[in-house]
Parts: C-alpha cells; structure tokens; sequence
C-alpha cells in the first residue's frame, strides 16, 4: 500500500509565510518590452486607466510621452506629479520626484524607464533604486523596462547588437516583480512603426540606433525577451506548484560558486554564474580571495572589485571575501563546506611561462576540485590589455630605494676593487650578491632588480676580463651573471612576500586593536552620551574623519549626540543620508550606491530588529571608504550599537525598579491612607450617631463625644490638606509666586495659624536685626514652618521651648527651627522627609507627609532642609535658601 | 454645607434664604434685599467672583465669600471685586458668627455716621479722631504710614484688607504691586504695638490675601 503523500509542514509554513508577504508588501508590476517603440509606455498608461476608472488612486511619477499624440491623448484624466528641476552642468534637467511622490502617497504610481540614471545629486544614482524605496513604503508600482537593460543579458546583447548599453537593470529586481507583462509586436511591425516616426529616437542616438533597429538584432532581441519572460513565468508556475503541493519538484541541490577578483573580465564571469544559477534554480555565491602572496590592491583595483562584487551582489549572489596563502585553497575549501556543486573560474589571460613559474589557478582549482563541476569562462577580450595595478608599484618605493640600491652597488664595487688583489672574481661575484641580497630584503623587488642588474654590469665591467669593457669571453661568467639574476629575483620575491604578510597583520592587527580599543573604552558606560562620544571619538581616529553619533530623539528625528572633533553640525544634506540610512538599514552615502554625493558615509546601528541610531564620517580625505575600512566600520556600528543596546537595556531596568519602587510606595501609601482616613471618620460616625439616637445621656457624655467629633473632623482635614499639597509639589504644578517678605510674619503668621495647638507654649523667636528680605512664595513658605512648628509641637513635652533663628551668612539665608525634645532617632534624619515616614512614636497620629511637602516646598525654592540632632539634646531642622540675586526696591523715601 | 448654615444660622435667630445656583442668587437678592450675603465661590453655572462683581453693580449688601483653602488667589479676586470678608472651609459656627457681625456691623456705620471714631481691642487703643495710638497708658509714636495703615484696618476693623486695597489707600494706585512696602511697614508697626512681635495678638497676617486687624 503507498501511503499518500503528505504535505511537508515546513513547506507549508513557507507558503503561508510568503502569501502574507506577498499580501503586505507592495506590488511591482514590470512591463517587458525587446526594444524601444513596442509600446511598453502606452500599454501601461492602458492598465493604470483602467485601474483608475475602477476607483484605484494612481499617480503618474514619470511618463516620457516623446510627443507621441496617442500617448499623450492616454495621459488625460490621470494625475501626473510634477517634476522636480535640477541645474547640472548648465541644463536644466526635469526628474522624478522622489519625496514628493512618498509625501502624496498614492496607492499605484507609474514610472517609465526602469534603467534610467537619475543626474548627480539626487538621492539614488539609479531609477530602480527610487522603484524600491517606493516600494519599501508601500505604494505600488508600475514600470517599464527593455530587454537589454537587463544585468544577466548585458554581455550576450552586445554580442548581438555591438552596442553596450550602459544602464542596467539588476535581475534581483524582475524577481521581485510580482508580475511582467510582455509588450510585443513583430519586428516588421516595430521597423515599420520606427519609419513612420512613431519611434522616440533622441538625435545623437540615430547613428547608433540605426545600428541597432536592424532586422536580425530585433528577432535576437525578440527572442531573449520572450525567454527570459517565459523564465519568469515558469518561476512562477514552480512556485505555484510548491505552494499548491504538486510533487515533484526541482532538486534544489545545486549550488554555483564564482571566483571574482579586480580584474574587470570578472564581470562577465559574474553575469555567467547568474545565468547558470538562474538556470540551475540554485542559489550561488560570488567569492574574492585576498591573497597574501600578492601585493595588496591599488586604489583603482579596489573599486574594480567593488564594481564587480556589487554587481554580483545586485544580481542576487551572496558574496563573501576569503584570505589565504592562494587563490585555489581557500575556494576550493569553502566550495566544499557550503556544498557547492559548480565553481565558476576565469580562462587565464596571461602567458605561459607565468604559470609554471608561479604555478596555475586553474591547474591547482582542477586539481582539487574533485566531483565539483568547474567550468571555466574566457575573460572579455576587449579589455585584456589593462593591466594589474598594484599599490607597491606606486607608492611603496619611493624613488630613494632605487637610488639606496644604486649607491649599495658602488659601496660594493669599491669594495671589491680594494679586495681585487687577495681575492679571484667569482669571489668577488658573491660580494655582490650579499649586495643584491641587502637590497632585496630592504627596498623590495623593484630596486634589488636594479641591484642586481647593475652588479652584473659592475662585475662585468670591473672584474671580468677583459676589464673595464662589457665583453664577455669566458662562458662561465654568464652562469654567474644568470645565477646572480635569479638568486636576487628568488630572494626579493620572498622578502616582498613577507613584508606583505607583515603588512598584512599590521592592518589586521590594527583593526583588531581599534575594535579592541572601543570595546575597553565603551566598557561597562551605561550613558549613552557618553558611549556616543567614545564612539564617534574612536570612529574619528580610525578613519581620519569627522564623526557623528546620531541617535533619534523621542519624536523619531534624528538629532546628532555627539561629534568628533567636538562641536560640529551637519548640513541638511548629510543628515538627509543619515535619515535613508537609519529608516532602510543599509550603508549610505559618500562612495555608495545610495546618495553617492553626499559628504558623510553612514552606517546603521543595529542589534537585531532594534535600530539606535546612526554613525555618519565624514572622511578628511573626501573619498569614500574602501572595502577593508567599510568592513571595519561595520563592524565598529556593530559594536557600537551593542553598547547602546546595553544601555538601553539598563535603563530599561532601572526604570521598572523605579516602577517597582512606585509600586511599593504606592501600596503603602493606599494602607496607610485606608487607616488614617477611615480611623477619623469612624469616630466621628460613632459619636455622631450616640448623640443622634441616645436622648438620654448625661451631658458632659454630650459635650465629650462633640468634642471628639470636632478634633476628628479637624485631623481629618489636616490630612487631606496634606495630601493634596503633596499631589499638586509631585505632579511639579507648584511653580513659587515670589514676593519679598520679612521672615518675622511668616513665622509670626505660621504661628498665630497654630495658636490653639501651641497654646500655652513658649515660642522664643531670634531675628538677626539685618537678616534681610525673603525671596519666597509667602503662602508656600509659611507652610513650611506651620508644619516644621506642628512637628515641634507633635513630638516634643508641652513645655518644651520651641527656638526659631534667623541668620544669613555670605552664601545662603538660614532659618532653623529647634527644640529640646527628644530628638531624632539615630539615622533616621535623611528618611525624615520622605513620604510616609514618621517618627519612630507609634503613638502619634499622622501620615508623615509634613516633612515631605517642607522639602518639596524648600526646594522648588533652590533651598534645602535638613534635620539634625542638638548638642545637648533636642532636634534642629535647618531651611537653607540661597540668597536671591537682586535686591528689593528701595522703600519710597517719603514715605516717612 | 446648606443644610449645616440653615440649621446653624435659624438657630441663632437668622432668616436664610436660599439659591443653588448664581442666576437664582441675584432674583433672590433683588427680590428680598438680603442683610448679609454668604456667597459659596464654587458655583454650578458661573463664576463666583463674576457675580460678587455683578451684584456690587447695584447693591452695597456685605458679601462673605465662602472657599476651599489653598484659593488664596481667588479670595483676593473676589475680594477686590468687592467682597467685604471670606472664610475659608472648614470654619465652625462660631467663626462664621463673627464674621456675620462684623459685617452687619460695618453696613451700619457706612449708612450712618462715619463710623466709631475709638476702636479698642484689649489694651489697644486707636483713636482715630485723636489720632493716637494706645498700648494701656503708653502712646506710641507712629509714622505718618504707620498710622495711616492702622487707622485704614482700624476703620474695617474684623474684616480682611487685601494687599491691593491697602497699597492704593496707603501708597496711592501707583503702587499696589510693592507689596513690601507693606510687609514692612507691618513688620514695623507690630514691633511698635505688639508685645510678641513674631506671635501677633491684633495685627493678623492672612497670607497670601491680605491683613486684618483683629475684631474686639
């Protein structure tokens, strides 16, 4: 019995997966055509009315109607989103508008000629780039785009058409076209259409483009559309048989695996890969290996690899950068851990003898393969000519190495004339090579090939009979002169090679050392103000560059936290790339494929799904990064944003121990409360209540149970008052109504507010007769000392003296209150003003709010109350206000 | 808080009427020409002080404006619109009382005469014919401010002055934000009469509204 089989549940996961992406994210609808004038533009000018006519909200962004009447006549009804103008060199150019079209929003937006390069100075140096920030934002997209803008397709057309088209589009966007819809008509029709003059053709083009228009091209081109479509189409019905569950699918073993280096033949073995790969439904990878035998790369160099990785990576490939002592190793190591089946090598393009001297790529790579597939695939011919550029051909020698080595040999050359009597020539012969040797090991290849090739003359001239002639007679001595030539080019390559690897470690070890060196600074900094200012301080140092940390404030703007050198700003332009950068999470920016004229390079930080910022450099050097820096940078973003990453985190805890804290607070205050506001009214209802139905008590009975109710319904209100000062300092609505008073009535008025509860009590007030004006909100300030006064009065015997002193010293005005109670208990002074404490007198009433609202009071003021304990015996609480900046205006003399 | 003045105040022999809201407050004010005003400044359908300023248009009745503490501001508004005192709540009956005689009685000596030309609290003496200033046997000399101020609280005796109206009959309308001055001047003439300067008997601090001189 065959079990039926059942759906694999991962698959299924993955087809629900990609419907609701599919769902969510925004639609790209490509119209393909084989060649200019097939009516890709009309035809999407058709779909987007109809569209339009059913309710849809389209916008045109780009339509070049070239003066075409039917073109034309279909724009009618349709908005169109004005051009943005930009001044380039002297014209005036009318282009896409970006941000306006993401501003308006629309649900579909039509924009012609994919391919197309927008002017320098705009936000993307590509079309296809504005299509998927669009998209990103979530507005649908229709566009058009010919067959031989294609990346994969750019080789195999110009093969066709002789004619290399410059803008390209890279593959990785049709796959994400959800749907292409083929514009086709026949050739004759096209040539045809193109002598009628329905054809746009600018004038400098017309040469070319009769080039092209050419019967047996258009068939060519006609041909790979319609293929590549079907590619697509057939993409689709593979995926729709994995979605809908119909068996026997492609195996997906396969993997293609494509060496890249500088050389620009290298692009052509990357568009090669694309198509196998393509063809393969493999996924693929495109590899440089950085060899430490060979020099490290040029400038030029450098960005030729960029170029090519890039366009590896834009045509769908992961790419990845090996290093080892060659080429083959690392490849064919990596090829066999990740299971690649194809490897992808160029057909050597240099002479013979190198390889045997140097050994073979390729020989090496076939080798080793083993059941890995290689396919090797000739370089562009068209470009061979270029040479290798190397840095040490350039710089590393300055024209003083040549000259040290000259001068070695003429050292040596007298030398050897002074010995010539005691010793034959042959001996004479190795002095130079220890010359040639020397020179090797201290200048590089370069000057000890000079080396060598002046000992040879030297020796020849000086030593070798017949003298001071460059004849040679004796066979042997040109054995000498070839082993000299070899010895020195054996010993010079070698020492190249290990300042190389040197180098080389150099570099990494000062990469590994920055990197280091941050991560001790950042260290446990839970601030981020200051990690930023590490940051952008090590980011600076690393780079030659100016440093920004930006960080968004609460709204989400980014605003700039700190600089390096400090105190810089950054123009609107550069924080427009910080902005891109921080809102799509890619490097952005100067020497970048994203707003490439910008003066900054950014980077993201990111730790996962969280983004906190970004760094931006400003380079001193005006040149973007290269691939080495850019790696390090990302990886100083990285380390960067795991600090504030951290930081974050310690906030967030220390806010939910302050929220736990509340909480606490909180739940202690809700019991006290529930006591102390209910232990009042319960009396007062108990006494109430006897009076209201007991007609026969006696009448002291009366009076006491009346007097009861009146000193509960007084503390009650006591409380309340408190409560609510309290609520009206915390939520920070108390802002002090300042007036200039004399400290006398505020304590004297304090006092006369508490006279039935000091009744009886000695009150000794001592003010300085200078002590001057306050300050202070006079409402404000005399409940401090109503509550300073009914603390005295709560804790302290009846005759007990209560002391109040004034007194002002060069810094501050002083108020104390004091008694000679029993003071405070030991370590209990600072706790005293915080909320719902009170002394350890369990018998007094209170919530131990008073304190707490004198210290708000007090320091909204910018004062500060303290509690301390007598010498002698007694408590003393101080208010410290600091003295008021101005002087109250004078009393009106005639006023006496 | 109705129910506690009308069961208070009937007892001691007042007649009260009753509006629960400002605009049946001034039918009822014009209708019946009450004796005192209580007016409650929290009122359902308008501002408290706006109709302390709207029944003063036409009528000279004493108004004591009822409020939570903590108001001083309002206090002071409706008092410069033309209240003649305040209480502040909670206050007991006998507070109120007080309150209501004094206000009766300066209603009476507005429509009468210039009022008692002697006022006396304990062994103060101010008299305001005379000019002199008694504390028991001894007369104290005060400045021409001095007197001026005490004589003014001496005339409203038991009510509350605010800052504001205290400075414009003191100083003149010029000066009615320099509350110092006054602070002063008070801080002065209590050393001059009072015995514990810092624990006034007569010479009352409202803070944050005004002063008043103690009634007999």
């Amino acid at each position: 019995m065959v079990e039926p089989e059942r759906p694999d549940p991962d698959a299924l996961l993955r087809r629900l997966q990609a419907e609701e992406r599919r769902d969510a994210r925004a639609k790209l609808k490509i119209f393909f055509g084989f060649a200019p004038g097939v009516g890709k533009t009309y035809r999407m000018l058709q779909v987007a009315r109809e569209l339009k006519a059913q309710g849809r909200d389209v916008l045109v962004g780009v339509v070049e109607t070239h003066g075409r009447k039917e073109t034309a006549a279909l724009l009618e009804g349709l908005e169109v989103l004005p051009r943005r103008q930009i001044e380039y060199r002297g014209h005036t150019l009318h282009e896409f508008d970006l941000d306006a079209a993401l501003a308006r929003r629309p649900a579909l937006i039509l924009l012609d000629e994919l391919a197309h390069t927008n002017p320098e100075g705009s936000r993307h140096g590509k079309r296809f780039r504005d299509v998927l920030e669009l998209l990103d934002a979530g507005i649908d997209v229709f566009a058009t785009v010919n067959v031989q803008h294609i990346e994969s397709l750019n080789d195999v057309i110009a093969q066709i058409t002789h004619v290399r088209v410059r803008e390209t589009v890279p593959d990785a966007l049709l796959e994400r076209a959800d749907e292409i819809e083929l514009v086709d008509i026949s050739p004759e029709q096209l040539l045809q259409r193109l002598e009628e003059g329905k054809v746009y053709l600018p004038d400098q083009a017309r040469v070319a483009a009769s080039r092209f228009f050419q019967r047996g091209n258009l068939l060519a081109l006609r041909e790979l559309a319609l293929r590549h479509t079907a590619e697509y189409v057939e993409s689709d019905v593979q995926e729709y048989r994995e979605e809908h569950d119909v068996s026997e699918t492609w195996p997906s073993s396969e993997r293609v695996l494509v060496s890249v280096s500088a050389s620009p033949a290298s692009a052509k073995l990357v568009r090669a890969a694309k198509r196998m790969a393509a063809g393969l439904r493999a996924p693929w990878v495109a590899a440089y290996v950085e060899t430490s035998s060979r020099a490290p790369l040029g400038d030029r160099d450098a960005q030729r690899l960029e170029v090519n990785l890039r366009l590896a990576e834009s045509l769908g490939a992961s790419v990845i950068r090996l290093s080892g002592a060659d080429v083959a190793g690392p490849l064919l190591a990596y090829a066999r851990r990740h299971n690649a089946t194809r490897l992808i090598v160029g057909k050597p393009t240099h002479a013979r003898w190198r390889d045997r001297l140097r050994g073979s790529l390729l020989d090496a790579v076939v080798r080793g393969s083993g059941n890995i597939e290689v396919h090797v695939i000739s370089g562009d011919p068209e470009r061979e000519g270029e040479e290798r550029e190397t840095a040490s051909d350039r710089q590393n020698q300055p024209l003083r190495s040549y000259a040290f080595a000259a001068l070695l040999v003429t050292v040596t050359t007298a030398l050897g004339f002074a010995a010539r009597g005691l010793y034959s020539a042959p001996d004479l012969g190795m002095l130079y090579l220890v010359a040639v040797a020397i020179a090797a090991f201290r200048f590089g290849r370069g000057p000890s090939l000079l080396a060598a090739f002046l000992s040879v003359g030297a020796y020849d001239f000086f030593f070798v009979p017949p003298y001071l002639t460059m004849i040679v007679h004796d066979t042997r001595n040109v054995l000498t002169f070839v082993m000299m030539f070899l010895v020195s080019v054996f010993l010079s390559t070698l020492t190249t090679r290990l300042r190389r690897q040197e180098q080389d470690a150099i570099v990494r070890e000062e990469r590994a050392t920055a990197l280091h060196a941050l991560s001790r600074d950042l260290g446990a900094l839970l601030d981020p103000g200051q990690s930023a200012d590490v940051v952008a301080r090590h980011a600076a140092d690393s780079f030659r560059a100016a440093a920004f940390v930006l960080t968004p404030n609460l709204r989400g703007e980014l605003a700039v936290i700190a600089t390096a050198p400090r105190d810089l700003t950054l123009g609107p332009t550069d924080l427009g790339v910080a902005e891109w950068t921080f809102a799509h999470g890619r490097l952005a920016g100067l020497g970048t494929e994203t707003l490439p004229g910008a003066r900054v390079v950014c980077g993201e930080l990111r730790v996962g799904p969280v983004s906190s910022g970004v760094i931006a450099l400003a380079p001193q050097s005006g040149q973007g990064l290269r691939a080495d820096e850019r790696s390090l940078f990302e990886a100083l973003c990285r380390q960067a944003a795991f600090a504030f990453e951290r930081a974050r985190l310690s906030e967030q805890a220390r806010v939910s121990g302050i929220r736990a804290k509340t909480e606490e607070l909180r739940s202690s205050l809700l019991s006290t409360l529930s006591h102390d506001l209910r232990t009042p009214l319960a009396v007062v209802t108990g006494a109430a209540t006897a009076l209201r139905d007991d007609a026969d008590l006696p009448v002291a009975t009366r009076r006491e149970l009346i007097d009861t109710i009146c000193e509960e319904t007084e503390r009650q209100e006591r409380l309340i008052a408190n409560l609510l000062d309290i609520t009206r300092l915390e939520t920070g609505g108390l802002s002090p109504r300042r007036e200039w008073v004399p400290v006398d009535e505020l304590v004297g008025a304090a006092l006369t507010r508490l006279e039935q509860k000091l009744s009886g009590r000695k009150v000794q007030v001592d003010v300085a007769g200078d002590f001057p004006l306050l300050w202070v909100d006079p409402v404000l300030m005399q409940q401090v000392f109503i509550n300073l006064f009914e603390n005295a009065a709560k804790y302290t015997p009846s005759e007990c003296v209560i002391e109040v002193q004034a007194s002002s010293s060069s810094d501050a005005l002083q108020v104390a209150v004091a008694d000679r109670g029993p003071g405070i208990p030991a370590g209990e002074e600072e706790h005293l003003f915080e909320k719902f404490v009170r002394g350890s007198h369990p018998q007094i009433s209170g919530v131990g709010l008073g304190l707490a609202i004198c210290r708000g009071i007090v320091e909204a003021h910018g004062g500060i109350i303290t509690a301390e304990n007598r010498a002698g015996g007694g408590a003393l609480f101080r208010v410290r206000l600091p003295l008021p900046e101005e002087t109250p205006p004078d009393l009106d003399a005639k006023d006496d | 808080m109705r129910r506690f003045l009308r069961a208070s105040l009937t007892s001691h022999g007042f007649r009260l009427i009753e509006a629960a809201n400002a605009r049946e407050a001034v039918t009822l004010a014009t209708s019946h020409m009450p004796e005192v005003i209580l007016l409650d400044l929290g009122l359902p359908d308008q501002d408290g002080v706006e109709l302390t300023r709207q029944l003063r248009e036409w009528s000279r009745v004493p108004i004591i404006v009822l409020s939570a503490r903590g108001r001083e501001a309002d206090k002071v508004l409706a008092l410069d619109a033309g209240a003649d005192d305040y209480l502040t709540k909670p206050f007991g009956v006998s507070e109120l009382l007080a309150r209501i005689r004094v206000a009766l009685r300066h209603a009476q000596a507005v429509e009468g005469t210039a009022g008692e030309a002697l006022v006396q609290i304990d062994d103060l003496r101010i008299d305001l014919a005379q000019r002199h200033v008694h504390v028991g046997e001894r007369e104290v000399h005060l400045t021409p401010i001095e007197y001026r101020l005490l004589a003014l609280l001496a005339k409203h005796q038991g009510k509350v002055l605010t800052y504001r109206q205290l400075l414009q009959e003191v100083w003149g309308p010029g000066h009615v934000a320099h509350t110092h001055y006054l602070r002063v001047r008070m801080a002065e003439l209590r050393k001059k009469l009072e015995r514990e300067p810092a624990r006034p008997l007569w010479l009352l601090t409202e803070q944050g509204v005004g002063y008043r001189l103690r009634a007999s």
